[in-house]
């Protein structure tokens, strides 16, 4: 059943996001992220809320599945805005015992706050809309060039696509490991912290040995089919832009240079 | 006359695809420090010739050494004494051995331990990439490879919801598309369960019949080798006997000796036998099991 | 140490779209000393079935009782059900992680809290029955064969001690040799400590050799149980649901419908050879 899990909670669905080349998506991602630190201006927040938002609308992918992403961090945000608010020095607003709040201190912690948040949901649109093995790819065609300077781009591309495949064959391996173990009396539940850690060793040992021996075999597999490294090697499905890739280009482009441009100016 | 025999020989040693001549094979067995403490002789002066086209069962009990000379087979071992050519290529041959492992394709005991993609086609493409295939021809071949093995519905699919069976069918795929003239399977139905034997049986016998695959089987199930065209029967390292399947199976003390089981069919034979039928041993499927028998209760 | 199923319902991943029904209400009865066998094709609902039955799982709805005891109640120690039912699953000699093959057995009375001389004593025995030589004792289990692993990791079940033993294809990639020799250690067991065994295979063959009742399942449900006879006449059912009968059965449906007389189901050789050689030989 563990096998059910899908890695990077990949939404598959037909949308003008989804169709879009994964290196592009890439480079959408990075650029809203950068251009979210270009000031601290509500502009800039606004602006970049919007831009989000009609990404979020085209790619079809349900909101629910956006704000997935920001439960888990919603106790670093808390915990942020909190530090923010009480510990920056400045003009103070409201005073109460020892604890002060300052009109800087609110505008440090809303940014933060706010850059967190759409951070969060910028980075899941990336893993949302393209899938594991594309993004894969768009890695190894952007580190390409860098094996001039020894990059191995092809090696860590093919290690995260065989990372990607065993992920859920191992995570069934430990829940197999789990309950030999407990059949024979293991208790991975009770006790302090010392013999929780004590209690992985009937674990551990055998999971590493078994990826130790998928290791060996699928080395002695590849080779078989005639696997020598990145040399050589051709592709059966080549990234390749598209007319809509440009288009999109052009409009990050145009994105940031706004940005920038809000950023100096106010 | 010389010169005639000897284009007779030449074109003679064409038709084998496989040529062991008094391979043997020897495991280092090293101590704590590192040094060798014993030597074990895994494989002892094996002599065989494999001809194109055929469907050829290497039979034998766990350790017998039909492991370790199935590695030897794509160059994955190199004998320590003797000589053995595939596809007229020496094992030995540091420059060739990519030839060689393209025209003898391995398909592996573990389903698993052999897919490298998250989805079915790339694994299927993976060899034909390895080998520098153009882009469109890879696609052809994926699709031919897949359909070959009755998987072409699978294509998009994660191979991680496959069964067994399925499983290895992708592998034999994926060695297919790198369209090699001999398939070796090691034990490739160690781990499944009777239907997904059965897949994989009934997978492998297509490919030699209809493309003329020369196929190696490497198994301890018996029932696999009953439509071989010959077979090896391997014990502590050496051929102990090889013949038809008939011939083989019908030497039913010699089976026992080495730990094989026979299929029910000829042991029911041999113990019908044994209590003064007059039956013939070589009877090999349901079919002509009820046929014979019901034929001997006519005449009485 | 009867153990009583009742209404076993387990349901995964409920309330998402992969939501499946592993067991369907399955009502069973298994009473102490029996050697049943446990048959299905895969995905039939078996492997769940048996993680019940050592409060591996918890069902979605229903109860296990055995030998009066409800063991999913709060109260009942989870540990002391898992020492009075043993179990073994595939390839259990990937669990092994000790250093030798003598702490890896004692692995399991260790966690039961017994005193030293009393692990001693059971993992000698242990590994007695499964006929393990003194000399690996001190050694790596991770040197010894295949087949040896395999016999320490059963050996670490063993110890200890359990009244019912579930082993789930213990012979799944083994030669006939192997298989041999661990089905007759199993069925030593069965006979000289009067152990519950509950096997699943998939060999109906080992099945028709070894067991005495027999469970079929089928998409989570108990379809069909009985003793061997009653079960393999239902050739052309047991085929539908992707098993089969001993390859011996299937010859001796095929003669009955030529004319062959057989007094009962013919499930082994023993048998075949029994009921045809007075039809085949010639009456003097």
């Amino acid at each position: 059943m563990i096998r059910d899990i899908t890695i990077g909670q990949y939404y598959p669905i037909e949308s003008k996001i989804h169709t879009l080349d994964p290196r592009t998506k890439l480079a959408m991602t990075f650029g809203f992220i950068i251009s979210l630190f270009f000031g601290t201006n509500l502009l800039i927040y606004l602006i970049a809320a919007t831009a989000l938002a009609i990404v979020i609308k085209v790619s079809k992918v349900p909101f629910k599945y956006m704000v997935k992403g920001l439960k888990s961090i919603m106790i670093l945000i808390v915990f942020t805005v909190i530090i923010n608010i009480f510990m920056t020095q400045g003009d103070p607003i409201f005073t109460w015992r020892f604890l002060t709040i300052t009109r800087e201190g609110l505008v440090l912690a809303f940014s933060m706050a706010v850059r967190l948040i759409l951070l969060i949901i910028g980075s899941s649109i990336l893993t949302l809309t393209t899938s594991p093995i594309d993004l894969t790819d768009a890695i190894e065609r952007l580190l390409k060039p860098f094996e001039r300077i020894r990059v191995p781009a092809h090696e860590i591309a093919m290690m995260m696509t065989i990372a990607l495949r065993f992920i859920p064959i191992l995570l069934e391996e430990t829940d197999k490991i789990m309950k030999a173990q407990m059949a024979r009396g293991a208790d991975f539940e009770t006790g302090g912290l010392i013999k929780k850690a004590k209690s992985l060793v009937p674990l551990l040992v055998p999971l590493f040995i078994s990826a130790f021996r998928r290791a060996d075999e699928l080395a002695l597999a590849m080779e078989a089919r005639c696997y020598r490294g990145g040399k050589g090697r051709t592709r059966m499905k080549s990234l390749a832009y598209q007319r809509q890739d440009a288009i999109m280009y052009g409009l990050i482009i145009g994105y940031l240079l706004i940005m920038v441009g809000i950023g100096i100016v106010l | 006359m010389c010169i005639v025999r000897v284009i007779f020989y030449e074109r003679l040693g064409e038709l084998m695809f496989i040529k062991s001549k008094q391979v043997s094979y020897d495991y280092n067995v090293h101590n704590d420090v590192g040094d060798i403490e014993t030597t074990y002789r895994a494989l002892s002066s094996i002599d065989l010739e494999i001809k194109k086209g055929d469907f050829i069962v290497i039979l034998g009990h766990n350790g017998s050494g039909k492991s370790t000379f199935a590695k030897h087979l794509n160059a994955l071992l190199l004998p320590t004494e003797g000589t053995l050519y595939v596809n007229d290529i020496d094992t030995t041959d540091a420059e060739r051995i990519w030839e060689l492992r393209k025209s003898a394709g391995m398909v592996f005991q573990n389903p698993d331990n052999q897919m490298i993609a998250t989805i079915v086609e790339e694994e299927v493409a993976f060899g034909p990439e390895n080998l520098g295939v153009a882009s469109e021809e890879i696609v052809f071949r994926v699709d031919q490879a897949l359909s070959t093995v009755d998987m072409k519905e699978y294509a998009m699919h994660s191979p991680n919801k496959l069964s067994g069976g399925q499983k290895q069918r992708i592998a034999i795929a994926g060695v297919v598309a790198m369209h090699p003239e001999c398939i070796i399977l090691d034990e490739p139905t160690a781990m499944l369960d009777p239907s997904g034997r059965k897949e994989v049986v009934d997978t492998i016998k297509y490919l030699n019949q209809s493309e003329n695959m020369t196929i190696i089987l490497i198994t301890h199930y018996m029932e696999e080798a009953i439509d071989a065209d010959y077979i090896y029967v391997m014990e502590e390292g050496k051929i102990a006997c090889q013949g038809k399947p008939k011939e083989i199976f019908s030497d039913v003390e010699a089976m026992k000796k080495m730990h094989l089981d026979v299929p029910q069919t000829v042991e029911l034979a041999y113990m019908l036998q044994q209590e003064g039928v007059e039956i013939p041993l070589d009877i090999l499927n349901v079919e002509e099991m009820v046929e014979t028998l019901w034929q001997l209760k006519s005449k009485n | 140490m009867a153990i009583e199923i009742k209404e076993l319902s387990y349901i995964y991943s409920q309330g998402t779209p992969y939501e499946k029904h592993a067991l369907n209400g399955v009502n069973l009865t298994i009473e102490q000393g029996e050697f049943i066998g446990l048959i299905g094709h895969t995905g039939s609902g078996k492997s769940t079935l048996i993680q019940h039955l050592n409060a591996l799982l918890k069902p979605t709805s229903g109860s296990v009782v055995i030998d009066g005891l409800s063991i999913f109640e709060e109260k009942t120690s989870k540990k002391a059900i898992r020492q009075q039912v043993g179990l073994v699953f595939q390839y259990p000699e990937h669990q092994l992680f000790e250093l030798t093959v003598y702490k890896d057995v004692a692995f399991g009375p260790k966690n039961m809290g017994l005193e030293d001389d009393e692990i001693h004593e059971r993992v000698i025995e242990a590994l007695k029955k499964v006929g393990l030589e003194e000399e690996i004792y001190e050694k790596s289990p991770f040197e010894l064969s295949g087949g040896q692993k395999r016999r320490v990791a059963i050996a670490g079940v063993l110890a200890m001690k359990p009244h019912i033993l579930i082993l789930d294809e213990p012979t799944a990639g083994l030669d006939p040799y192997g298989r041999d020799e661990i089905l007759n250690e199993i069925k030593r067991m069965h006979l000289q400590e009067n152990m519950t065994i509950i096997l699943v295979s998939h060999s109906m063959e080992d099945i028709a050799n070894y067991v005495e009742r027999i469970i079929v399942m089928d998409g989570g449900s108990v379809i069909l149980q009985g003793d061997k006879y009653k079960v393999f006449k239902e050739v052309e059912l047991l085929e539908r649901i992707g098993l089969g009968v001993p390859q011996v059965a299937k010859i001796c449906n095929e003669l009955a419908k030529k004319g062959f007389i057989f007094d009962q189901t013919i499930t082994t050789l023993d048998e075949a050879v029994k009921a045809l050689k007075p039809q085949l030989v010639k009456k003097q």
